[in-house]
């Protein structure tokens, strides 16, 4: 038995009813602390980075902190950490490039059974997958772009 | 069989029960109803699919010692869980010299087990048949949802799957007085929910409709049993069912799901509550068949309910189908 | 003082960056994959447009360290790319530009990987 478009809507209400609410400045401020505390530490590494390797120009800079913070990442989500700064997080904790990585580092974990071909390689960008290929695809449009302009 | 309603003539005992319960079940209320409870969820083996696949093997050995009996002398096996194409079961019965069925039906796989075996004794073609079911919430949560390590929020409408493995030995010739008598198959039932997170409220109507289905078929009303117990609506599912029910005269007073008992909702951090297909497997062969043996309980209505959904059906935009088995069981003297 | 109010800018754009990304989370379902390329194409067109170097004098880390500064970096490395090589390097500059969180995560990954196993959630 299929319902029609009209009773499922009405049925959506009802599960509105008694579902329950979404915790709303809960989860936003969690989100506000834990992204801003991660961005602060980029922001610390960044500022260490510049005291201890003063010859760095401050593209390289930015290179090595995002590397160092990926590498952060790894290591928590290798511990089973970084599952639960998510759980508590949200948002906070995804979008950040730390998000981006714990997402590639647990999707590669999770298959490792499957072998290192098949399972951790293959596997490996199930979620980040996406942001590689939008990413990429648009900095070729604006590359483009920028050629004529 | 009366419309979608097999009523046994002869009804058919329930001769032995096992369970093997995971950790976080063992921190639940129901943990003292359990036969053997697990420290560790991968069971020493090297990837949880394989530790899934050990739980099923334990049920059914164990239940074979609780009956004294030997493979040999079981005449089938109906089992599923919900790991892709069964190999939970397929790989698990390997080891187990019985004739086997591999049944899926999603979270509602126990009903529809316990229902086959029922009829397979009724018609005289067995005398002896285990149903058997196991989920593991790892294994589950890879297949439907993201990786383990991956840092996301669960939202509150989600549901925890069962670790664990429970299995049903009904016997012909048994003396046991717990019997099944009657089972509803049901029908599939899809609302249009497409919230993967959200299971309860995609199957509350199957079960609605199920259980419209036995009362009608049967001629009983809700006051004929003492506890419905439907299998993993959680929460919000269980809410939404006595509401529906109650739109159509139907007052759920005797009502309770698996899902809300098996865990402390709250202090175990379950969200909506437990899900799975061995949700209502632990709940009947651990909790409810104790209470059918003491006594406190002598008429019950089982209803599994499954939402039958997989990752690609999901990712190409169809909703969630559900389905929901009644199954009832009563002490008769 | 400085070194407050410059961290206290960061605090403040990051948290407020993933607030949005909340919102969005919590009134619409969307999943990691979806969240991640929407904020990624924001950080690309915001440095197509040029506003991107102005916010990020002020808010440094704020900015860059959310996915926004990859998608950044994608856009400035393209740009510059197009005007230093033409053709060629509009289309390898902005994969060149990212290529130092691609190749960190990648590599990261395939590390813990072999080292580490998941863990079951919920157990004590």
């Amino acid at each position: 038995m299929i319902l029609n478009k009209e009773e499922q809507k009405v049925y959506k209400k009802e599960i509105k009813d008694v579902a329950p609410k979404t915790k709303h400045i809960s989860t936003l401020l969690r989100a506000f602390f834990t992204g801003g505390t991660i961005c602060c530490i980029g922001q610390g590494v960044n500022q260490v980075l510049g005291i201890l390797l003063p010859s760095l120009t401050e593209e390289d800079r930015g290179g090595y902190t995002t590397l160092l913070m990926i590498f952060f990442t790894g290591i928590l989500t290798a511990f089973g950490v970084y599952d639960h700064i998510g759980n508590f997080g949200g948002a906070g904790s995804i979008i950040p490039i730390t998000g981006f990585a714990n997402s590639i580092v647990s999707q590669a974990m999770e298959h490792k059974r499957e072998g290192i071909i098949f399972g951790i390689c293959s596997n490996m960008f199930a979620i980040a997958g996406p942001v590689i290929v939008m990413g990429i695809t648009a900095s070729v449009v604006v590359g483009i772009v920028y050629l004529f302009l | 069989m009366k419309n979608q309603t097999v009523l046994f003539r002869s009804p058919v005992p329930v001769a032995e029960t096992a369970t093997i319960a995971g950790p976080k079940e063992k921190e639940g209320p129901l943990h003292a109803y359990f036969h053997y409870t697990l420290e560790d969820d991968l069971l020493k083996q090297d990837s949880h699919e394989h530790a899934e696949i050990r739980l099923h093997v334990g049920v059914l050995k164990q239940l074979l010692n609780r009956a004294k009996l030997s493979p040999q002398e079981i005449d089938c096996a109906f089992a599923g869980d919900l790991l892709d194409e069964i190999i939970g079961s397929n790989f698990a019965m390997r080891e187990l010299d019985i004739p086997f069925f591999g049944i899926y039906n999603a979270c509602a796989t126990f009903g529809e087990s316990l229902i086959l075996g029922s009829c397979m004794i009724e018609g005289g073609f067995a005398e002896r048949v285990t149903c058997s079911v196991t989920s593991h919430f790892a294994t589950a949560e890879r297949q439907y949802r993201y990786p383990l390590e991956l840092g996301c929020q669960r939202t509150p409408l989600s549901q925890w799957t069962v670790t664990g493995a429970g299995a049903t030995l009904l016997d012909k010739n048994a003396t046991s007085k717990i019997k099944i008598t009657s089972g509803t198959i049901g029908k599939v039932v899809d609302y249009g929910i497409k919230d993967a997170n959200d299971m309860g409220c995609v199957m509350a109507p199957a079960a609605l409709s199920t259980l419209r289905t036995h009362l009608q078929d049967t001629g009983r009303t809700v006051d004929y049993y003492d506890k419905i117990f439907t299998g993993d609506l959680g929460y919000s599912g269980s809410l939404l069912l006595q509401k529906k029910a109650s739109e159509t005269g139907i007052i759920l007073h005797n009502h309770e799901d698996c899902g809300n008992l098996i865990y402390n909702r709250i202090a175990q951090n379950v969200e909506s509550g437990g899900s799975g297909a061995c949700c209502c497997g632990l709940v009947f062969n651990g909790y409810i068949y104790d209470q059918l043996q003491k006594g406190r309980l002598k008429k019950v209505l089982l209803m599994p309910t499954g939402a039958l959904l997989s990752k690609t059906s999901s990712l190409q935009g169809e909703s969630i189908p559900a389905i929901c088995h009644a199954v009832s069981v009563e002490v008769i003297e | 003082m400085n070194v407050f109010i410059d961290y206290l800018l960061v605090f403040a754009v990051g948290g407020g960056i993933c607030v949005l990304g909340q919102l969005f989370i919590n009134y619409t379902k969307m999943t990691s994959a979806r969240i991640l390329v929407i904020f990624l194409l924001i950080g690309v067109v915001l440095e197509a447009c040029g506003v991107f170097e102005s916010i990020k004098e002020v808010a440094q880390a704020g900015i860059t360290v959310p996915i926004t500064g990859f998608g950044s970096n994608l856009a400035k490395g393209a740009i510059k790319g197009a005007r230093e090589n033409g053709v060629l390097g509009a289309i390898v500059g902005g994969t060149k530009a990212a290529s130092a969180g691609l190749a960190g995560a990648i590599f990261i990954g395939f590390l813990s990987a072999l080292v580490a196993k998941p863990k079951s959630k919920g157990v004590k």
